[in-house]
């Protein structure tokens, strides 16, 4: 027995969870601090990987507009129920009256005769034209207002098909073809979306690869006399895993630099058409949860990235 | 310590290595390796560090069969196996202090005690007001010096040298060798590869010789 292995100090020192915590941060700063050694080529790396998801998310965030502008004119979808022309208001007034009480509608505003023309001669600029006519041509309308649970395009429907059942009814409308339409449209895009981040996702784990591919290259002597001094392979991975991480999460950071600013030079332009339809609304940018989500996908990828680099690269370094 | 059992090693290509060498080397031995260049001392360094398998026999170091050691294992035997190379092989970008404190850092010890026992080690070899010097910047020496820290630093049962002195003039190397009889004082067992016999003429140790792969001479146990 030699004096070394009675040795006290020799102990193998045991699974320590405040030294692993102190390790891994100690390697997460000294990736980190190794990258900022070359700021320009660590910069470009990641603007590249930015880039490449600046762009889905950038699309994702329009459609998501998109729809929240869809999606604010369905749910107020009113049906316009035109009565026969022989109805008169005080008929349409009852009829009303009698739909207030059926169990699809939240409310509904009638449109008389009278207050149609006024409109009408209001808006059209035809007024004087319109003196000359001895009846009012023009029919009463009642404006239905289904509630919430019904004014889907499909359950408004059913109500439709009933309203248009009516005696007195002249023309139902639901014009709720073209946000149909325009839906249906979103939904390809969001496919086609998903299929160009799956690809620039693909992209981004091959330029993290390469990147720490390198990396591990330039670090061939190092790598080896760790090995020698018996690191064990997790210890050597580690650092590069970090590189990765890293890469990943500047790249998101820069991927939603871009996508805010784009979103902020176009919001000015939103808003002006929004005026001139009236409409109060307001192009929305990248919330927190979106935000939390790219930030951990984007590092998600790098530490994936880098693990399949260094999976197949680290185990070919073996001292001699 | 280290016992070698008709151990064999051939390389692919028809090369050999090592052919039938069998010794036994006791714990708290210090024992000298030599032959010609190219006779089979850096191969048997080699299989004891595990940087390659033998060929053919047993090797055992430390009670442990290397043979049958799984790769997965291998990290944990070097660590009980402190190596020194002709060349040094250290982190240039790493100061002294890190270099020394890399054996310790990979086996997961707390930087307290690692920032001790580096101290102790850098003292020890005469470098403590070294520690925040690159490598790059010392003499051939000095950087031999931080590499034998390095490799005693984690206090390993057994220590190879494999040309030590290769690139030092005679004064120095006395002074590397003096070194490792301090250590060996201490209970470390060490094997050194070397060629240059004058220094192991004075030092009165026990000599293995290689010649073509085969061991032609031990001069046994001086006690």
């Amino acid at each position: 027995m030699s004096k070394g292995r009675n040795n006290p100090m020799r102990r193998r020192p045991g699974f320590r969870p405040d030294i692993w915590l102190q390790r891994h941060l100690q390697v997460a700063l000294a990736s980190l601090g190794r990258l900022t050694h070359a700021p320009l080529g660590t910069l470009m790396t990641a603007a590249v990987i930015g880039i490449a998801l600046a762009l889905p998310i950038g699309l994702h965030v329009m459609l998501n507009n998109l729809q929240n502008v869809s999606g604010g004119w369905e749910s107020g979808a009113s049906i316009s129920l035109f009565l026969k022309q022989e109805i008169s208001d005080k008929q349409a007034a009852a009829l009303s009256k009698k739909l207030r009480l059926h169990q699809r509608i939240k409310s509904i505003q009638v449109i008389s005769k009278a207050s149609a023309m006024a409109e009408f001669r209001r808006l059209s600029g035809f007024g004087d034209a319109l003196e000359t006519l001895d009846s009012n041509p023009l029919p009463a309308l009642l404006v239905i207002l289904p509630k919430d649970e019904y004014s889907t395009p499909e359950t408004a429907q059913l109500l439709v098909r009933e309203l248009g059942l009516l005696p007195e009814t002249d023309i139902v409308q639901l014009d709720l073809q073209w946000v149909r339409r325009l839906q249906a449209i979103t939904e390809i895009a969001q496919r086609a979306v998903l299929v160009l981040a799956t690809l620039l996702g693909l992209a981004v784990l091959l330029i993290i690869g390469n990147t720490i591919r390198l990396e591990i290259q330039n670090r061939h002597a190092e790598i080896e006399i760790t090995k020698l001094i018996g690191a064990t392979n997790g210890f050597i991975r580690r650092p590069f895993l970090y590189t990765g991480l890293w890469y990943g999460l500047f790249g998101g950071i820069i991927a939603w630099l871009l996508v805010a600013i784009s979103i902020l030079l176009i919001s000015g332009p939103v808003a002006q058409l929004a005026m001139l339809y009236q409409s109060a609304f307001d192009l929305s940018s990248l919330d927190i949860t979106t935000t939390l989500l790219l930030l951990a996908g984007s590092a998600g990828l790098g530490l994936l990235g880098s693990w399949i680099a260094v999976g197949r690269h680290l185990s070919a370094i073996e001292p001699s | 310590m280290i016992h070698f059992d008709n151990v064999s090693k051939r390389y692919p290509g028809g090369h050999t290595g090592l052919a039938g060498v069998s010794f036994r080397i006791e714990a708290g031995e210090m024992v000298f390796l030599t032959g010609h260049s190219g006779a089979g001392k850096s191969t048997l360094l080699k299989l004891i560090g595990l940087l390659e398998r033998s060929s053919g026999g047993q090797v055992h170091v430390n009670d442990r069969n290397l043979t049958r050691l799984k790769n997965s294992q291998i990290p944990y035997h070097r660590r009980e196996v402190g190596m020194i190379f002709q060349d040094h092989r250290l982190l240039n970008d790493r100061t002294v202090f890190d270099n020394v404190a890399l054996p310790l850092v990979v086996s997961g010890m707390g930087y307290k005690e690692i920032s001790r026992r580096v101290r102790a080690a850098l003292d020890k070899v005469g470098l403590l007001n070294k520690e925040k010097a690159a490598p790059i910047t010392l003499s051939g020496g000095e950087q031999q010096r931080v590499g034998i820290a390095r490799a005693v630093v984690s206090k390993p049962p057994l220590v190879l040298a494999d040309e030590p002195t290769g690139n030092l003039d005679p004064k120095l190397s006395q002074e590397i060798m003096e070194l490792f009889g301090w250590f060996n004082q201490v209970g470390v067992t060490l094997l050194i590869a070397t060629h240059d016999l004058d220094l192991i003429s004075r030092m009165d140790k026990r000599i293995l010789t290689l010649h073509n792969g085969q061991l032609v001479q031990d001069t046994g146990k001086t006690e």
